[in-house]
């Protein structure tokens, strides 16, 4: 419920509210969906590699599930940013993709690290084994991320707006402000659907625990 | 000192099953060879020689690919890996005596390969070959823990070019980045950090992934 209202509240502030770029216009307006969304899905990798490290430490069952759900939630949200920035980038760039960009190249990059890390879990058969192996594929993720952010930066070409530099955002009052509200939405809807899924992940094994136990 | 023993006799192991069965090393040669040859057909007529650099190393990579699928076969078949696994030694030295191995074979087919690229495509200069020695390392490394895990799955021939390819990304940027640009030094210095991060990560992972 939160997580809706907060949204909703983002989306006219950054509809309406926030002033129109000088140079981008209205084209502009997806940046306060586009990039909280890839925010959050950084973080949901970040947090499905915490859990995954936790697991390996602990060696508790349940980081397992929590690692997976978390980042089965980074996916979802890498795949709605790469849309989202694919539809920016033709509209303000004039073309689909770009691989002179530095974000692009890097986020595919991961969007496809983690697709194999579907592979590999689906494949193995469950168990300890499986947990710990998806767990060390996990952590390969999170080293993944500066190494290849350097090597793109080798490759680079600099065509992306850069917003946040070191002298702090670049742009006004109101617009970061409806950014930092559309980014605590995309937040908490991230972290709601990561309870969803849990939830429904861990009655799944219980009821499938229970029907073994039945027969 | 034992563990390095260890290492030794574990490399030792590989390279004589390896030799003895005669079906790896021969394939990856001719394997790099033959796409060496596609390539040169797939490249139009007056195709820009840096682009030669890149077929090289998709080559390469695919070598490894072909010689990494492989790598715990005999392990896999006669149940070698769990008796590896409950000898007294710690567990990341089949890990580094496999990778060095792996290391044997991708050098040996490079040894086929570099020459006949320079001969049927364009020049390598002293930080190309430096790049290349640097990215086998990382290829090797990151390879052989995959390996081990693809080969636990159902489908392991399927499974793990889609578990490296994504990891070798940077490889390859750093690869063909020593042999085209002017400033080569900053692509080496890459190459080491990526084999510096992800050798230390696999070598401190390699014992949850063999282990029950």
């Amino acid at each position: 419920m939160l997580a809706a209202g907060l949204f909703g509240l983002g989306l006219t502030l950054s509809f309406f509210v926030a002033p129109e770029a000088a140079v981008e216009g209205v084209r502009q307006r997806i940046f306060y969906i586009h990039v909280p969304i890839a925010l959050t899905s950084y973080f949901c990798f970040g947090l499905g590699a915490w859990k995954a490290l936790m697991l390996l430490w602990r060696g508790d069952d349940r980081y397992d599930l929590e690692s997976y759900v978390a980042i089965h939630q980074g996916t979802i949200f890498g795949l709605l940013t790469l849309a989202t920035g694919s539809i920016w980038a033709k509209t303000s760039w004039g073309v689909w993709w770009s691989w002179d960009s530095d974000q692009l190249v890097l986020f595919l990059t991961l969007f496809l690290f983690y697709c194999a890390y579907f592979m590999l879990r689906f494949s193995l058969e469950e168990g300890a084994r499986r947990a710990r192996s998806s767990a060390v594929y996990a952590l390969f993720g999170v080293a993944l991320i500066p190494v290849s952010f350097l090597a793109i930066r080798l490759a680079e070409d600099l065509v992306h707006p850069t917003t946040f530099t070191r002298d702090g955002p670049q742009m006004t009052a109101t617009m970061f402000t409806a950014f930092c509200v559309m980014w605590a939405a995309v937040t908490l809807l991230a972290y709601v659907l990561y309870r969803v899924e849990l939830a429904g992940k861990r009655l799944d094994r219980d009821l499938r625990e229970l029907r073994e136990a039945l027969q | 000192m034992t563990y390095l023993a260890d290492v030794a006799a574990l490399t030792r192991k590989d390279l004589r099953v390896a030799l003895r069965a005669r079906d790896t090393l021969p394939a990856m040669l001719l394997f790099v060879f033959s796409t060496l040859v596609v390539f040169h057909f797939a490249s139009p007529d007056g195709a820009d020689e840096s682009a030669a650099y890149g077929l090289l190393w998709v080559a390469i990579v695919f070598t490894a690919l072909l010689g990494l699928a492989r790598a715990w076969v005999p392990e896999q078949e006669h149940g070698v890996l769990d008796a590896l696994v409950l000898t007294p030694t710690d567990r990341s030295a089949i890990w580094l005596g496999k990778t060095l191995a792996t290391l044997a074979f991708l050098a040996a087919a490079q040894a086929v390969a570099l020459p006949a690229f320079v001969l049927f495509f364009a020049p390598l200069d002293l930080t190309a070959l430096a790049g290349v020695l640097l990215a086998d390392l990382g290829i090797c490394a990151v390879g052989s823990l995959l390996a081990a895990m693809a080969a636990a799955g159902r489908a392991r021939e399927l499974l793990l070019p889609l578990l490296f390819l994504p990891l070798s990304i940077p490889l390859v940027v750093g690869g063909v980045g020593a042999a085209i640009s002017a400033d080569g030094g900053r692509y080496l210095l890459l190459l080491v950090l990526y084999d510096a991060v992800f050798a230390v990560l696999s070598w401190a992972s390699f014992e949850y992934v063999v282990t029950e």
